[in-house]
């Protein structure tokens, strides 16, 4: 009975994971997007997103995206639902490449990462620089967003085996 | 021609109303709701300012939980440097006190020389502290802040001095009823009055969104006054907001192309308790 009971903990919080990983890549002091490296820094968050919404948006769902998105504004301490906005912008990409795509190729998605990762930095920047008036650096921004899409086969491959677990977990 | 158009409109459509895979919410609903957060807040509403003083107090302390098995971490990382470097550090503490004890003596005779004279001018400088530790101190590339645990409950208002010691850090920009975010001196939005010394030259300090400050809006020449010579950051009192000689920072030495380059006096990242600060500068006259 315990075992049981155990196994059903066990594949809710498999199946919780993503969501998980957002909310404490979020509140989380450690932050991957802004590391103490000189030129070198990269959006954990947008690539969970990008994965996770693109391959199965069944373990991510937009409701949290969007909390999470007003958490990180609020620790971060930016004008409230930019990073909302943005992480919603990037579902709205992966919603529209699930629609349009027939059989999933590598290449293509990361492909349409980069394409994201630019039309949502390039959106945050323009809105935090002209609208709110708060200076920001925009090497970094670029930097940010190349090693953004240069990690994104790493984490596909720690992704795709991660996914694997939860379909067995769930199938067991 | 048509038909191509058509299915990226089915496709838009579908990705943007279609609430698949369990969703709760469409994407467009959310993102409609955050662009709506984002205009009202920018307009100062007072509802989204509620749900922003409601949200900072529970993600603020959810933070801290978060961050405590990381923080352990970290500490543990600075003990164990801290240990392994003993000898060195004492060999430079043991130069540094002695260098301390002769200056002490002079300080001294300063302070009360400065009291002395205040008295004469019916001068007096009232400050109200209050101790504060450091909740959270997230890295963003967008804003160089902590969060405090002290708030409006604790009388913390908007634009107070945050100390480290005897060094300024940065001051109060946002108080929620139990805890304030203060901005550091090193971000890129951050601007001090300060005065450059020995030289007596007014500036203006800016953070950099780095560990350090630059000197701005002076005379260009003061970098040729400074050849060899360490010169030491204060704030100048100017605007009323910090006392006058507060301590900030001392500029990188031997660098041709960094002279006006201020390394700050205390160490952002290691900030674990702080004093926030107000002034009161009183006037006899």
């Amino acid at each position: 009975m315990s075992s049981l009971n155990k196994n059903t903990f066990l594949r809710s919080l498999m199946f919780y994971l993503p969501t998980i990983f957002l909310f404490l890549s979020v509140l989380n002091e450690i932050d991957l997007n802004y590391l103490e490296i000189e030129y070198f820094s990269f959006n954990f968050v947008y690539i969970l997103i990008f994965y996770w919404t693109l391959k199965n948006p069944y373990y991510l769902s937009y409701g949290s995206i969007f909390l999470a998105g007003l958490i990180n504004d609020v620790v971060t301490g930016i004008p409230i639902g930019i990073s909302s906005f943005c992480y919603l912008l990037i579902c709205a990409v992966t919603a529209y490449l699930r629609n349009i795509t027939l059989s999933p190729n590598f290449i293509n998605d990361w492909i349409s990462l980069l394409f994201t990762i630019l039309l949502v930095n390039s959106i945050q920047v323009m809105s935090l620089d002209l609208i709110f008036s708060i200076d920001v650096s925009y090497m970094r921004y670029f930097i940010n967003s190349g090693f953004t899409f240069v990690f994104y086969p790493l984490f596909l491959f720690l992704f795709n085996n991660l996914e694997k677990k939860i379909k067995i977990q769930k199938n067991d | 021609m048509a038909s191509s158009r058509d299915d990226f409109v089915i496709a838009i459509r579908s990705a943007f109303l279609k609430k698949s895979y369990q969703q709760k919410f469409s994407l467009l609903t959310l993102i409609f709701s955050s662009l709506v957060i984002l205009l009202l807040g920018s307009f100062n509403f007072k509802a989204v300012n509620y749900l922003k003083i409601g949200i900072n107090e529970v993600v603020y302390r959810s933070s801290y939980i978060v961050s405590i098995p990381e923080n352990y971490i970290k500490n543990l990382n600075v003990k164990l440097k801290v240990h392994l470097n003993l000898y060195e550090i004492y060999k430079k503490n043991e130069l540094q006190l002695n260098d301390l004890k002769k200056k002490k003596l002079t300080n001294e005779f300063l302070e009360l020389e400065n009291k002395k004279l205040r008295e004469l001018i019916n001068e007096s400088i009232q400050s109200k502290d209050i101790y504060a530790k450091v909740i959270v101190d997230k890295n963003s590339p967008y804003l160089k802040s902590i969060i405090l645990n002290k708030g409006s409950k604790n009388n913390v208002k908007l634009g107070m001095a945050i100390v480290d010691d005897i060094y300024l850090v940065g001051k109060i920009i946002e108080v929620n009823y139990t805890n304030s975010r203060a901005l550091l001196l090193s971000d890129l939005n951050s601007k001090i009055p300060v005065l450059i010394e020995p030289f007596d030259i007014h500036a203006v300090l800016s953070g950099t969104g780095q560990n350090h400050g630059v000197i701005e809006y002076t005379k260009e020449d003061y970098l040729e006054e400074i050849d060899d010579k360490e010169i030491i950051v204060y704030t100048s009192g100017y605007g009323g907001l910090f006392k006058s000689g507060l301590p900030v920072g001392k500029t990188i030495q031997k660098n041709e192309t960094k002279k006006n380059v201020v390394s700050f006096f205390s160490d952002f990242r290691q900030l674990d308790y702080v004093k926030i600060v107000s002034y009161e500068i009183g006037s006899g006259n």
